[in-house]
């Protein structure tokens, strides 16, 4: 047996402590240092974390839609392309879900509700149940063959509504703000920390979120040896008692 | 600071949760690695 060393590296231990101080670090200048914005004053404080969320879940089902595509293409049908699918989806899900969260808290303090339906928060509601749905796909029975081939099939298709999520706000009327600090025809001044604080959100994030898959395709990695192990060992036994 | 209970609410159900996530990820490969041959895991 292996030890205890579980899933992690030297490497993945020095990522974890840069992502330790870099989300410190924003929590510093996000909820201290920062100034207030002059139209949402303070409250512009869950946004550091509420765009790096949503940010991290769209990467998170890019991901996820990559190695589906690879893995369906046939050109490598590793079954580490479903596996690292796998672990960027469901950490999709768990940012989805925080963005949702913050993004209400938000909207109670601007709009005076947690939620309205909205074309950007329904369909940002759906890609989480989407999203659910395909964590769900991936824990039916059968081989992992087949576990990847129809859960890739399954990501190509969400990653489709990722598009409608991010241009809602411009396709339809909408109470959510269209595109502010990314759009080049928006006429944002943003004080330099306040764009530092985004900014450092965003890449922190993004960094935590490789950190997770690291582990967690691992992990998934581990959990897959074991199920053909036990297999094997049901296998043998049949044998045995075929023979016997 | 206005509305503080909103904002450290908001701070606080993202810190919990992503970091309950992550100890749980790395509680479960721990737990498995300890069954787990060197074979079986190629990182090490």
């Amino acid at each position: 047996m292996a030890g205890q060393s579980g899933t992690g590296t030297s490497a993945t231990r020095r990522l974890g402590i840069l992502v330790i101080l870099m989300l410190a670090t924003l929590a510093l200048c996000g909820l201290w240092f920062s100034a207030e914005d002059v139209v949402q004053g303070s409250t512009v404080r869950i946004m550091y974390i509420h765009v790096p969320s949503i940010w991290t879940a769209y990467i998170a089902f890019g991901l996820t839609a990559l190695c589906s595509g690879v893995y369906l293409s046939g050109k490598n049908r590793s079954l580490s392309w479903d596996r690292v699918a796998g672990a960027a989806g469901e950490i999709g899900v768990l940012f989805v879900a925080v963005s949702l969260v913050t993004g209400s808290m938000w909207g109670r303090l601007t709009w005076g509700t947690y939620w309205v339906w909205d074309a950007r928060l329904t369909s940002t509601a759906f890609l989480f149940i989407t999203y659910v749905g395909y964590l769900a796909v991936r824990q039916l029975g059968g081989t992992h063959r087949q576990r990847a081939r129809r859960s890739s099939v399954l990501a190509l298709l969400a990653i489709l509504e990722i598009p409608l999520v991010h241009f809602s706000v411009t396709l339809w009327r909408s109470l959510h703000q269209e595109a502010s600090v990314a759009n080049p025809n928006a006429k944002v001044e943003l004080d330099g920390l306040m764009l530092f604080s985004l900014f450092l959100g965003l890449v922190a994030f993004t960094m935590l979120f490789v950190w997770l898959v690291l582990h967690r395709q691992r992990a998934m990695m581990l959990e897959d040896a074991f199920s053909d192990r036990g297999l094997d060992v049901a296998i043998t036994a049949r044998r045995n008692e075929a023979g016997a | 600071m206005e509305h503080a209970s909103f904002i450290f609410g908001s701070w606080g159900i993202t810190a919990v949760s992503v970091g309950a996530y992550a100890i749980w990820v790395l509680r479960r490969g721990r737990e498995l690695a300890k069954h787990a041959t060197r074979e079986e895991m190629p990182w090490t």
